[in-house]
This record gives C-alpha cells, structure tokens and sequence, in this order.
C-alpha cells in the first residue's frame, strides 16, 4: 500500500491516499463505538433487567404474554418489603460491621508493613515482600476448609468475629503488595529531607508517607471495602444461622426460598446489597481504577 | 558490615557499635515489628492453614486416624472427582481466553476513541465487575429461569428455540461461562487500557515512519509492550478462575448432576456439607500444584522478560 | 563556629566498592565550598556523609569542632537542597519551609517570622500559600533553599540544586545562591558536576576523581595552576587541548617538538622549570583561549598552521576545531571577524606564557 504511494508522487495519488486514509479513520471510529454500544448493552443487560425486575409487580412477572424487559406498572413495594424485613436489615449491618472493621484492620497492618518494606531494609524483608506477593495469588477457595477447623477450634463459627479473624487474607495482601509499590514511588529525597529537618520515623511515616500516598491509600482502602463486601466463600462456610450473616450470603440463601415466587424481593434485596460497592465506584472511580490496575502495572 | 572502632566516638559509643550502627540496629527492630501483623496474617492465615490443610486431607473422615493418601486414592479413583477436574480446566481455559479476548478488543476500541468520552464509556463497561459476583448472578440466574427466561424471550424474537440453560448440563456449563466472562471481561479490558495508555506514543509514531501498518504495530509494538501486563492478568484471572465459587454455587450449585462442579464446589460439598473434612481439604489440595505450574510459568516469563527491558 | 573538617575520610559500600577513598578537607567559616567532578567521583557521597544520609565508613567528621560521625542528620545542625528539590507535595510553601522548625517545636510566632523573613530574601512571599506542584522549576528552586535558610543552621549542604533547571534559570539561580550566601553567611558545602557553577559561585573549589581530591583551591588559581591532568582538563570550556610533544634542549633554551614538525620555543622564565625534562616526552597542555588568531608583539607568542576541520561561530568567538597527527580533537578560539573555512590552512597563534607541561604517565603538570 505505502510502497504503491511512493512510487506513483503525482498529486492526484496522493489526494486519493489522504480521502481513504480518512475513510478509514471514520471507519474505525464507527467500529469502535459500535463494539463500545454492543458490550454496552450486554455489560449492562443484567443489572438493568434486575432492576427491571424488582420493580414489576408479581402478577406482571408471572404474566408470559409481555415483553419481560419492559416494565407496564412500576411498584416499590418489594423495596418496602425487603427494607421491612428485620433479617435483611441485620444482613447489612453484619455486612458494614465487618467491612468497616475488615477495612480498619487491613489499612493499618497493610500501610505500616508497607512502609517498613520499602524503606527499611531488613533480614528477610525482600523475602517477605515476594511472600506477600505470592499470598495474593492464593485464592480464597484454596484454605477455606482447614481454616473452618482453625475457626471452628477458636469457637468463632457461626459468628461474624470469625469472619473479622479471616477476611485479612483477602485484603491484606494485595493492600499491601500496592502500598509497597506507592511508597517505593516517593523519592527518596523526600524522605531525607525530613530525617534531615529532623522528623522521626513515626513523623514520617505519618506527616510525609500517609499524605504523599494518599491516593493509594484510597485506591487501597477502596479495594479492602469491595473485597470485604463481596466476600462469599467465607460467610457460606462460616455462618449458618440468619442473624449472623452478611449480605451476600443472606440474600443468597435466605431470600431465595424453594418455590415461593420472591424474585421481586431478591432482585431488589440484591440491588440494595450491590449499592455500596456501586455508589464507591461511582463517586471514586478513578481511584478504584487506579487501585485495581496497580497490582499488574507496579509489581 | 565490620563494625570498627579505629577512630573513637567521642560520646559515649558502645565498645562494638557506633550509636548510628545501633540507630541502623533499631531501626531493622522498628521495621520488623512494623511488619509483624502482616506476618502474623501470613504465617497464621495462609502458610499455617496450608500446612493444616495437608494434614487434615491425610485422616479419615471422623479424623480420629491418620490414612496417609486414603482421600486422594479414593478421589483419583472417583469418575465425579475427574468430572470436576475436567470442568474446572474447561471452565477456567474457556472463561479466560474469553475474557482475554473480549477485553483485548474492547480496551481497544475505547482507546481508540477520543479521549473525552473514554471516562464515560469506562465508567460504563466495568459495571460487571463493580457488582459482588453473587449478587450479580443472582439476575442471571433469574434470566436464565426455564419458564420466564428474558434471554430466551430475545432469542424467540429472532425465532431460536428455548434454550435450557440451567437445566441440560452442556448449556448449564456455557452458562456459568457466559456469567463468568460477563463479570470478568471488564477487569481484562481495564487493564488492558492501563497497558496501552503506557505505551509511549513516539514508539507508535517511530513505527508508522518505519512504515508498519495497523495491523504490524500491534504486533510488534503494542503486544510485546504490554506483554508483562497481559501475562499477569491472564495469571490473576486463570487463578481466579479456576477456583471460582459464587457462581456456581448461586447458578447451578453444582447441577444438573454434578455436572458443573469446580474445585470450589465440590470441595465446599464434600467437606462442610457433607461433613467430610479430609476428603475437602483434599479435593481443594488439588488445586494446588495446577495454580503453581500456572504461576511458575508466567512469573518466569515476566521476571525474565523485565530483567531484558531493565 | 562552623567549620567543617573531614579526616581521611572513606566510604566503603557492601562489596568493597570504596566510593570515597580517604580525602582530607577542611573547610573554614563562612566559606563557600564547592565538590566538582564527574559522575561517580564520589562528591554527592561525600556530601551525604556530611548530612548523615551515609554511614562514614572509617574517618571522621567534624562539624564546628564536634565529631559528628554518629550523631544523626537531625541534630548535626545542617540543611540540604536536593536537586529535585524534595519539596513535600501535600503541603503549601509556607508549610515546607516551617516543617523543620515545627518538628523542633520552635513557638508559631518565631517560625512566621523566620518563614517571612527568608520569603522576602528569596522574593517568594506570594507563594506561601501555594502548593510545590503549582510552581515553576526556579520557584521550587528558591524554597527548596527557603527550607534551608529558616533552619539557620550551622552549614548548607547543595546537592547538585541547578541540574533540573533550563539553561537560563540556571544562571539566574546561580547569582541568587551567591546573593544568600553573602547575605547569610552560612558556610556552604555546593556539589555539582558542572564546572561553571563551580568556578562561579566558589571561594574554594574542590576537584574530585575517583574517590579522591585532585586539587583543591581558589577559581583561579584551579584555572591557571592546574596541578593534574584531570583538572586541567576539567576546568575550563572548551577543555584544554593536550598535544604529545617531545622537551629538547637548544642552545641554552628548550624548544618543544610536536608532531608534524611544529616546534615551540619554550619561554625563558619556564626553562628552569621544565629543565628536569630536558629530552623526555611531555604533554603540552594550551588552552582554546591561548590558541588564537595571529597576534604579535610579545615575546611568548608562537606560531602554528593548521588545518580547521569544523567552524563553530558562537557570536562573541568563534571555535575552530582541528587536528594535528597524534593529537585529535584541538580547538582554538578565533576572532569572529577572522576569516576561517574548513579545510583552508590558517596560522595561528599560541599565547605560550600560559602553556602547561604534563608528565604523560604520572599527569602530574611539571
């Protein structure tokens, strides 16, 4: 194509090149948003069908004769009915207890061990930091059943303290393993130039690192939040009593009852449990972003 | 470090170490107790747990005895065990080379867009995965529902039969893949525009000059660019995958006749549903040495290939 | 009271790799210090031993009379500028410059005093409510040295401050380091790798190579007594051209041989000098500025006819670069009225009144 235009220099080629040459950036263009519409509305088809769902009345839904993805009569009284249910609030307040404290836990452990790795050079601290990287890639699923026994034997099952012991091994690792890559972003004149004007290490830690890193301390704390939140596994293991349970696993098992026709008030109840981690998303997007490419792009 | 006295310390050094060696000293103290919650975790909530896991998959099932390899024998010999071998491999090469590939497509095409718009569209297709997987699946289950199936009302629109999702085992797998590729797709694609947006742009325009087409400089310019971040993904998510959960457990939990169970399942069925402990420890065991081989691999490529660029 | 003494001072990292290899200075009150050399001479480590960034392997340090080897930064008393500044990102200039001081819980009366008053030598009192990251290089630049001058302290460290900096700005902050340190009066240890900032803002330069001192004096004096080849080549731009020639006795005089058949009278006050090296190879040392259009009328002044290979106008000169057999690389610095072409053969004339004779193996200059 290219060795085609150099040969042949008269103008009237080279016109030609420059009209196709801006065919085809409109083409991929069109391409382009053309995917991005298509994935669009695939990407979104369930949460909105969800929606959809949750605000339907029963007789609609039961209904087979109409388009099922629109909706004729908007009702909120699955909404009532779940925000009602005493079981389905505990759920939320067993999820934010955990949660606040699982994140509380994780940010404190995981920015002072961060610290101490990347600017403390100690025996075994290159040895640790691959083993917090390694840690990361252990999934969830792998130890849950020895860590049943651990719980069990601490007499911690069926008990959201439990939870609280285990949930650091989602989070900490990968807060962490980010932090160490943050910290190890700030130059090290900085922290000169506070030994220097005369700060402790705690000075620094607290009056330059926390600051200076703050972005990855949100994108951190954000990933702990989503983590805690969405966690499944654990609670499906742990808990099997109703007033001890977190979101995702109430809504799953406890609004989802044999026959009964509650779909209404599960999609809504799942609506309302995937609020959280939504509304952070959407107000912080950028530092979820930022937090969730970090573990590819610093390691 | 030869700790030397040879010019004397005015102030009151110790006889063996300078006070800024002890400062030295203290310091390593203060960072190794800075460092010991992290430690705690590790040791106690990973590397103790996976000794106990060993241990634990070694008694039988009133773990009263010890039966050495008994729980692995039975499983190797077990047709469901091998079933759920073939599944979870299945599963998780499918989810992810979807997943790699939808996203490799879609971070392209939003890169390709003017830049003013790509936030918003971002913003849109990682939905899927802002949303807790078991919740998300919870409306797929509901849309894959055999008598009120919305997918299937779109398919009759363009007249395809009703498609069985959950209920026939081949569509109950395409199932759990098509809900895992939805929710993992977006984290593919998000990573994959962080790559390319690291690409320096000279690079692209060095290579135009040089004369590569479109299609040569994504082969030889962005794909080798952004190889250690595709590897790591394709690792992440191979992993992830592989010891899936919430999704099974929510679509099929398991069904139709064990036909859609993972490691994750089977053993959350084995040892905490039907109370076989050893025999779960064992089941999840398994996963281990097929993550290592995972791990293994493509660590080496990355670290190998950052020693290069370095 | 701050003079600064270093004692065979060595710095040795893990492996054995010594850095600084055993170099004595000292350094007087008020005095501004400047530690030149190329990368990795070990000057920025020298100046970090001096802050307490490093651990002093074996010697010592002496900072107004006190050993400070084992005392920590925080309480030697000193301030450091980094070369990128290092300025805290998350607080307003104000808060950068009163950090050391709130650490050493100064009253907040005193640090808004001390804060203004370097604010207005350095001219940035409308900044002080900015942050680092909406200010310009040289803005960064003068807090940088805020930072340094509020603390008051016994001696100013300078690592490499000017490198970030465009070439204008450089010069412009030059003149305004010289300025603070004639108003403050700190003694000033100034790192850099750049000659001109050493010879222009130094009472004392300190040149270093490999781990240790070559010569230490006054601007001038490094300029027109080098005493090693590597400073003669390393003050003074462009560098020194350096020729092999061969020191042979004529009729009571000596008369340089360079190749190409070039001879050179040596001047009469220098015979003395050089006699010692009456028919050995030497390396004569002459400076682009002493290789010029033909002049006459005094006694040292020589003629050579070369060849120009590259013009260079630079306005107020013009460089002419060329080669003799056995030496590449010469340049003279021409008359930019003086008609030059490449390849064209001009004569001329080298000011030997300022020529050097070096001792090929040691580089030493005889």
């Amino acid at each position: 194509m290219s060795a085609s235009a150099a040969a042949h220099r008269d103008l009237p080629r080279i016109y030609h090149k420059v009209g196709s040459l801006r065919a085809e950036r409109r083409w991929a263009l069109w391409t382009s948003y053309a995917s991005l519409v298509v994935a669009a509305v695939i990407f979104l088809a369930p949460p909105f069908y969800m929606l959809i769902t949750s605000l339907k009345t029963n007789a609609e839904m039961a209904d087979l004769s109409g388009n099922p993805w629109l909706i004729r009569e908007v009702t909120f009284e699955h909404y009532a009915a779940i925000l009602g249910n005493e079981l389905f609030l505990g759920f939320f307040w067993n999820s934010i207890k955990v949660t606040v404290l699982v994140v509380a836990i994780t940010m404190a452990i995981s920015v002072l061990a961060a610290f101490a790795l990347s600017r403390m050079r100690f025996w075994g601290s290159q040895a640790l930091a691959t083993g917090v990287f390694l840690t990361y890639l252990v999934p969830d699923t792998l130890l849950f059943i020895p860590l049943y026994q651990i719980v069990g034997g601490l007499g911690l099952l069926n008990s959201t303290w439990g939870l609280l012991l285990v949930y650091p091994t989602l989070t900490v690792p990968f807060c962490t393993w980010i932090m160490i890559g943050y910290f190890a972003s700030i130059p090290k004149e900085l922290d000169e130039a506070a030994l220097i004007d005369g700060a402790t290490w705690t000075q620094m830690l607290l009056k330059i690192f926390v600051p200076v890193a703050l972005p990855g301390i949100i994108a951190a704390t954000i990933f702990a939040f989503t983590v805690s939140w969405a966690a499944f596994v654990y609670p499906t293991a742990f808990i099997t009593t109703p007033d001890e349970m977190p979101l995702t696993i109430g809504v799953v098992s406890q609004l989802v009852r044999g026959d009964t026709f509650a779909w209404g008030q599960i999609m809504a109840g799942a609506l309302l449990a995937a609020l959280p981690p939504v509304v952070v998303y959407a107000f912080l997007m950028d530092y979820y972003i930022a937090g969730l490419t970090a573990g590819a792009t610093k390691g | 470090m030869p700790a030397d006295g040879t010019l004397a310390a005015p102030v009151s050094a110790a006889p063996r170490a300078s006070s800024l060696q002890r400062l030295a000293r203290r310091r390593s103290t203060i960072a190794f107790v800075m460092t010991l919650p992290l430690i705690a975790v590790i040791a106690g909530l990973v590397a103790y747990p996976a000794g106990y896991a060993i241990y634990l998959s070694m008694l039988n099932r009133r773990m009263d005895e010890f039966a050495w390899f008994l729980n692995y024998e039975i499983l190797v010999e077990s047709e469901t065990f091998w079933l759920v071998v073939w599944q979870s491999c299945l599963f998780a090469v499918t989810a992810v080379v979807l997943k790699a590939l939808i996203g490799f497509w879609l971070a392209h095409m939003l890169h390709h867009i003017p830049t003013k718009g790509q936030r918003k569209w971002r913003g849109m297709l990682l939905v899927p995965w802002v949303i807790p997987p078991a919740l998300s699946t919870l409306g797929w289950w509901w849309m894959f529902d055999p008598t009120y199936s919305s997918i299937n009302w779109l398919l009759a629109i363009i007249a395809v039969p009703p498609v069985p999702w959950l209920g026939e085992p081949w569509w109950a797998r395409v199932s759990v893949i098509i809900v895992n590729v939805w929710y993992g797709a977006p984290f593919f694609m998000i990573m994959y525009l962080a790559a390319l947006k690291s690409v320096p742009e000279q690079l692209y325009e060095a290579a135009a000059i040089d004369g590569a087409t479109g299609w040569q400089r994504l082969r030889y310019v962005t794909l080798p660019m952004m190889r250690n971040i595709i590897s790591i993904t394709v690792l992440f998510s191979l992993i992830v995958t592989f010891a899936n959960y919430d999704i099974v457990r929510v679509l099929t939990n398991g069904g139709p006749r064990d036909l859609t169970h993972l490691f994750a399942t089977y053993a959350f069925q084995v040892g905490i549903l039907s109370g076989n402990i050893p025999r779960g420890a064992a089941v999840s065991l398994f996963m281990l040495p097929l993550l290592a081989v995972f791990a293994f691999f493509i660590l080496r490529g990355v670290t190998r290939r950052n020693k290069e660029m370095a | 009271m701050a003079q600064v003494s270093l004692r065979s001072l060595v710095k040795e990292y893990d492996g054995g790799v010594q850095a600084v290899k055993g170099i004595d200075l000292e350094i007087a009150d008020h005095e501004f210090v400047v530690l030149v050399g190329p990368s990795g001479c070990g000057k920025t480590t020298t100046l970090r031993m001096i802050a307490g960034l490093e651990e002093i392997t074996r010697g010592e340090i002496a900072i107004g009379g006190t050993v400070v080897n084992d005392i920590p930064p925080r309480d030697r008393d000193i301030a450091m500028v980094f070369q990128n500044y290092a300025l805290y990102p998350h607080m307003t200039v104000f808060d950068n410059m009163a950090f050391g001081l709130l650490l050493r819980k100064f009253p907040r009366e005193e640090i808004r005093r001390r804060v203004d008053e370097a604010a207005r030598i350095l001219d940035i009192a409308s900044l002080l409510d900015r942050k680092p990251k909406a200010l310009s290089g040289g803005q960064r630049q003068r807090v940088a040295m805020g930072r340094a001058i509020v603390r008051n302290p016994k001696v100013f460290l300078f690592d490499e401050p000017l490198s970030n900096l465009d070439a204008k700005l450089r010069v412009q902050m030059r003149t305004e380091i010289k300025k603070v340190h004639q108003t403050v009066k700190t003694t000033t240890v100034y790192v850099t790798h750049d000659q001109v900032e050493a010879m222009t803002l130094a009472d004392r330069v300190v040149v270093m190579n490999h781990g240790v001192i070559e010569q230490v004096g006054p601007p001038q004096e490094l300029y027109h007594r080098p005493a090693t080849r590597f400073v003669a080549g390393f003050i003074g731009s462009p560098a020194m051209n350096f020729i092999p020639a061969r020191l042979e006795a004529a009729s009571g005089a000596l008369n340089l041989h360079l190749p190409g058949g070039i001879v050179l009278p040596v001047p009469e006050e220098r015979t003395g000098r050089y006699e010692a090296a009456k028919g050995r190879e030497v390396l004569f040392g002459i400076r682009p500025e002493h290789l010029t259009e033909r002049r006459e009328g005094r006694a040292t002044y020589a003629e050579i006819e070369i060849t120009p290979e590259v013009i260079e106008p630079m306005g107020m000169e013009t460089l002419v670069h060329f080669h003799l057999d056995g030496a590449r690389d010469l340049c003279a610095r021409l008359d930019p009225t003086v008609p030059a072409a490449p390849g064209a053969p001009i004569r001329l004339t080298a000011d030997l009144a300022n020529m050097h004779l070096l001792d090929p193996q040691s580089g030493r200059v005889l």
